[in-house]
């Protein structure tokens, strides 16, 4: 029996007038890789930025576990903390090292050792393959690189689940694989993962599920063989047809 | 009296001079971040107190200020005109300050107090950690203008008697008719301060810059 570790019921984001998404409903199991895809302006990162609440849902709720996270009085820097944030702009400290940027948390919001916080960051940045780098400043970094580190942060506060917001999309095409080597490899471990992209060979071969959201409610979710090759609806097949070919042809290319 | 003794003379009043400034930029930085930190992150009825406060001493002359605060305050209180006018300056330096320093938030704000969050960081902690250490380089440039403004500002508190550069040259002038000499030696000594601290802050921003690639 699979356990949820992440449970969205009936969640609601309206700014103003503007409906983002309405009773949207999603399950993630523990290890799964959730892939959810869709248009621009969807609520797609509106939806990962509620679930880790730096955007507050005006109605419905979120489990974390057993634990109801938008419930009032949750301690959102306490649940935050079991819930790893990955950007699309990266958004490294720019400010520190990248033992710096994934120490922070450590000595900060763990209270560990100047020690421990390092030994354990060594350890993160060698698992995304950035341990030479340890030292180097964001603005020394690649894109590509910087996004690791980015994984690396989010990483060393053992997180339940880890929430991608676009990452690759920021990246030049030739940084993109890194990043996306890097991902798989954390599925294959056991990673649970919620993914928002437009990779579609990371989502064929590495999603549990996908889930295809359009105009702030979800038309339908799936295994991969399920949604690419017999899609329920017509708008999920063309959509995939289309970004399959967009992005195909932007793969080839950087070959 | 010789052309040392003259300049010596006034040269002496820097001590007050430097002693003004090192009152009221000091003062003026520790009010000016405070203030900023409300402004931003204090919510609508701090801004607006703050805005208002950035308002009212940026339009009032530092003069007036400092008369305002030596005539009127000091008769409750007992400021010497060197405290009273330090002070004043600081006043006024510190809604510039805050200005400076709510720009240089601003400007790191938003994504990267974001990201410390999503980390766990608690709001207080983000900013302590995140926001502050990048805005304070942001912030040293215009900084560096404030603080050669306050140099040189300090010389109004000449007005209330304190003896310091200008005002010796001003005396010293009078006693020997050489009003151009002395006015100039007194001009070299405020370049010269001026010039060595924007030279000396240029270094510091240099130094805390972050590396990057070109």
């Amino acid at each position: 029996m699979p356990k949820p570790i992440l449970t969205i019921k009936n969640l609601t984001k309206i700014y103003g007038q503007n409906v983002i998404f309405q009773n949207l409903n999603l399950t993630v199991n523990e290890g799964d890789t959730v892939v959810i895809i869709g248009p621009s302006g969807t609520g797609k990162s509106t939806l990962l930025r509620c679930i880790n609440l730096l955007t507050r849902p005006n109605e419905g709720q979120i489990w974390l576990d057993d634990l109801e996270i938008t419930a009032k009085g949750t301690d959102e820097d306490q649940v935050r903390q079991h819930i790893g944030m990955v950007f699309q702009n990266f958004l490294l400290f720019n400010h520190l090292t990248a033992l710096g940027n994934v120490k922070l948390g450590l000595t900060k919001v763990k209270k560990m050792t100047e020690e421990e916080a390092t030994k354990k960051a060594m350890h993160e940045l060698s698992r995304v393959g950035l341990a030479d780098r340890a030292n180097h400043y964001p603005g020394q970094l690649s894109g590509g690189q910087q996004q690791r580190v980015g994984i690396a942060r989010a990483l060393a506060m053992d997180p339940r689940v880890m929430l991608f917001d676009e990452p690759t999309s920021a990246l030049d095409p030739e940084l993109i694989g890194e990043v996306l080597e890097v991902m798989r490899k954390l599925a294959l471990d056991g990673m649970t993962m919620v993914v928002v992209t437009h990779e579609m060979g990371f989502a064929r071969e590495v999603a549990d599920r996908i889930v295809f959201m359009e105009k702030g409610h979800i038309v339908e979710e799936g295994s991969p063989d399920e949604m690419f090759n017999h899609p329920k609806f017509d708008r999920t097949r063309e959509f995939l047809w289309k970004i399959t070919e967009l992005y195909g042809k932007k793969e080839k290319e950087a070959e | 009296m010789d052309f040392s003794q003259f300049l010596s003379y006034i040269a002496s009043g820097t001590v007050y001079t430097v002693g003004v400034t090192l009152i009221a930029l000091p003062a003026g930085l520790l009010i000016g971040t405070i203030l900023a930190l409300l402004y931003v992150y204090g919510g609508k009825v701090a801004a607006r107190v703050m805005n208002l406060y950035s308002t009212v001493f940026r339009g009032i002359p530092p003069l007036v200020l400092l008369f305002i605060l030596f005539f009127a305050v000091t008769r409750g209180v007992n400021l010497s005109a060197f405290w009273a006018g330090s002070l004043s300056l600081g006043m006024v330096s510190s809604a510039y300050q805050m200005e400076i320093v709510r720009g240089a938030l601003l400007s790191v704000s938003g994504d990267q107090l974001m990201a410390a969050r999503a980390v766990g960081l608690s709001r207080l902690q983000a900013i302590r950690y995140v926001v502050l250490p990048q805005a304070v380089r942001l912030a040293i440039p215009p900084w560096s203008n404030e603080a050669a403004i306050v140099i040189k500002d300090s010389s109004l508190v000449y007005a209330l008697g304190v003896p310091e550069i200008l005002r010796r040259a001003q005396l010293i002038g009078a006693s020997s008719q050489r009003y151009l000499l002395a006015y100039l030696s007194a001009a070299i000594i405020y370049f010269l301060l001026v010039y060595a601290t924007t030279r000396l802050l240029n270094h510091l921003e240099q130094k805390l810059s972050i590396p990057s690639n070109p």
